[in-house]
């Protein structure tokens, strides 16, 4: 993060879906406030993680920044150029610097076209006629994949779910990007699958130096992929810092009991103690008044109905270490996922 | 000891299909206590599923071969008429599934589908089972019972279906619960909340429970026993401290070794499994996980893919490996190194 400019900047960033009711003329009677104000940088080549329960808004947000939909507010600067509301044809030579890898590895592939056609797609739509022909081109990403490269003529249902998602990420690769953002790349996957996909998503960030905005709800998975971690609630960013900070130090109570929610495969002498977080989500449509997730939090005070906490470096923090919360976690709570020591908050 | 309460023997479940007769359980083996919980672990087409749809009788008996014995309470449950199937599902065995949205009708109210199960099994008039609904959507911790027991599936969230899922199925206080990945849909706060939900009812009623999952992590707080399954078979089996502490099967070390943790080294790439799961259809000779196994060079003989290797069971611990107890020694030693610090 030492450069001046990052790759990608997003300040403000807002989507409300808009709710259409009424009869007989329907008007817009509410929204969806699925990003609320968001501000985050991504540096060239480095991996930033998106983690929240479904429904935050991690996967809307993706969708803003390869500009899949339009934002309702905030700003997008990809490279020093504003592409908040770029129309089609300032997006095209853009478009083909961030590209996405999705989910699902059987709903994301053609199933009509050849692996060559699907992954030369990309070079076709922008007129690109790499060196030696496209062909040699898709046998060099089938490759840098760890398909075999002799398997571009085959169809997608060939090939395993895995195999699918390297094809995914060979598309991905196909214009050359600067920034990928992968949503929920592995989740769909076996579990002896997941690691090759993560294994392979690492060796590209590393050798391509390519950056990532890997969205998942893993936090395992997580951890292990992005040098530096956002935590979304209900639209909103209620932590990022650098993963070791972000792991050891959690300072949001949801970041907290997040961390404790994950079920790891050790056996610990005792029972690990977890903080149970009551109910569920509330609704993006109406979310609570103030901080947002103070419906579910077991220190939430008058304070936090009525005043929203600022993203901010909170006392205690890192540099860039970056925390919501009016009443954070202190440095004595020990380290979320191996025990919490006070009862209270699990009840 | 005395008998168990479920026991499943030699268990052989094979469907005839166009492409061919496909063997999705194996010859299994394994018993459930009451009060016991016994996870069962394994990936996409491992036939962890297929093992309990058997015990649940649901399989299409026409297209559906089945051996071996599954014995329930003293009963034997494959060769069971019908009838007799009937009266046991949703009264002494249930199950809870993993899409609760699919699996609950949107056309009737949760009452409604919970008072069903109920009524058949013990006859009781619309009344009671009505009253019986609310008490059991209150036991499994939903707001509001008498409101919510009137409202449709949709007009719940992902974890209030799975509530009442689970309602649903302890509606007739079942001795034997089968939960196939019920959490696997759901965010890890909800997941966290549903499994403490299981573990106190399980308490509270000494029920047995079967927990089929693939996520290790889910195993680590809910199982008393494992078993691991690998191509229709097992390939693992002990108690959880054993099997995560100390994994006897390339398989199990491979599946732990290729999962991230929270607290482990980040710069080390993780150690996937090469090559992908069997297809049923033609699985690989010998033991089915050859092909990926990293050891397979190590036993002489080319017995791990001629030879399937057998499965010794002493005192519920076993694993079923060619390799040497010795052998192991020496090649799962990283193992411990690397994961527990």
């Amino acid at each position: 993060m030492s450069n001046t400019t990052p790759l990608l900047d997003v300040s403000g960033l807002t989507k409300h879906f808009p709710i259409k009711g009424g009869f007989p003329i329907r008007r817009t009677v509410g929204a969806v406030q699925a990003v609320d104000g968001l501000d985050f940088q991504v540096a060239e080549g480095e991996s930033l993680g998106l983690v929240g329960e479904s429904g935050c808004g991690k996967s809307t947000t993706g969708r803003l920044i390869t500009r899949l939909m339009e934002p309702t507010g905030g700003k997008i600067t990809y490279r020093g150029q504003d592409i908040t509301h770029a129309g089609r044809k300032e997006l095209a030579p853009i478009r083909s610097e961030i590209q996405m890898i999705f989910q699902d590895p059987y709903a994301s592939l053609n199933p009509r076209q050849t692996v060559g056609k699907i992954i030369s797609g990309p070079m076709e739509i922008n007129d690109i006629n790499p060196e030696g022909g496209r062909e040699k081109r898709v046998r060099e990403l089938l490759e840098i994949v760890g398909l075999n490269p002799e398997h571009f003529n085959r169809f997608p249902h060939e090939f395993s779910g895995g195999q699918r998602q390297r094809i995914g990420v060979a598309r991905a690769l196909a214009l050359q990007p600067k920034l990928i953002v992968a949503d929920e790349p592995v989740s769909a996957l076996d579990v002896s699958i997941q690691a090759q996909v993560v294994n392979l998503l690492q060796k590209v960030q590393r050798e391509l130096g390519i950056a990532f905005v890997f969205i998942a709800h893993d936090l395992a998975i997580v951890r292990h992929f992005s040098q530096r971690v956002a935590v979304m609630y209900l639209g909103k960013i209620v932590e990022i810092a650098d993963r070791e900070d972000l792991y050891e130090n959690p300072r949001h109570p949801y970041t907290r009991a997040l961390l404790s929610a994950v079920p790891e495969a050790t056996v610990d002498e005792e029972p690990r103690e977890r903080i149970r977080l009551a109910g569920d989500v509330p609704s993006p449509i109406n979310p609570p008044s103030g901080c947002r997730f103070r419906t579910r939090c077991w220190k939430a005070t008058e304070k936090c109905a009525t005043e929203a906490p600022p993203l901010v470096q909170v006392e205690g923090n890192k540099p860039g270490h970056l925390t919501a919360c009016h009443y954070p976690e202190t440095t004595e709570t020990v380290p979320a996922p191996r025990l919490s020591k006070d009862p209270e908050a699990a009840a | 000891m005395s008998t168990p309460f479920l026991s499943v023997r030699d268990l052989r479940v094979h469907f005839s299909t166009e492409d061919g007769l496909v063997k999705a359980v194996d010859g299994l083996s394994f018993d459930v206590e009451k009060g016991k919980t016994l996870g069962i672990v394994g990936e996409s087409g491992s036939g962890k599923s297929v093992t309990n749809l058997s015990i649940l009788g649901l399989h299409n008996r026409e297209r559906t071969t089945m051996d071996g014995e599954i014995i329930l309470d003293g009963q034997e449950l494959l060769t069971a008429s019908e009838r007799t199937l009937e009266k046991l599902r949703g009264n002494k065995m249930s199950m809870i599934f993993q899409d609760a949205l699919a699996s609950l009708s949107p056309y009737h109210t949760v009452g409604v589908q919970i008072a069903e199960t109920y009524r058949k099994h013990t006859g009781a008039s619309k009344r009671e089972a009505r009253a019986r609904a609310v008490e059991m959507l209150r036991r499994v911790g939903i707001p509001q019972p008498d409101v919510r027991v009137d409202e449709y599936p949709h007009q719940f969230s992902g974890g209030m279906r799975q509530r009442a899922m689970i309602a649903m199925a302890l509606v007739c206080d079942p001795e034997l619960l089968i939960a196939d990945e019920p959490t696997t849909a759901l965010d890890v706060t909800v997941q966290a909340q549903i499994m403490d939900l299981l573990k106190d009812l399980q308490q509270e009623f000494g029920t047995a429970i079967i927990f089929i999952t693939h996520d290790l992590g889910v195993i680590a707080d809910i199982a008393d026993d494992v078993l691991v399954m690998y191509g229709g078979r097992c390939v693992e089996r002990g108690t959880k401290k054993e099997v995560l502490r100390s994994p006897d099967h390339p398989y199990t070390l491979g599946l732990m070794n290729s999962m991230p943790t929270l607290n482990g080294s980040v710069d080390v790439p993780l150690t996937p499994i090469p090559g992908s799961p069997p297809s049923l259809l033609n699985p690989p000779s010998g033991c089915r996980f050859h092909p990926r196994c990293a050891f397979a060079e190590k036993v002489s003989g080319g017995l791990c893919s001629s030879d399937r290797p057998t499965l010794e069971v002493v005192e519920g611990r076993g694993s079923a490996c060619h390799l040497t107890q010795e052998q192991k020694q020496d090649l799962f030693a990283d193992f411990a190194a690397t994961r527990h610090n």
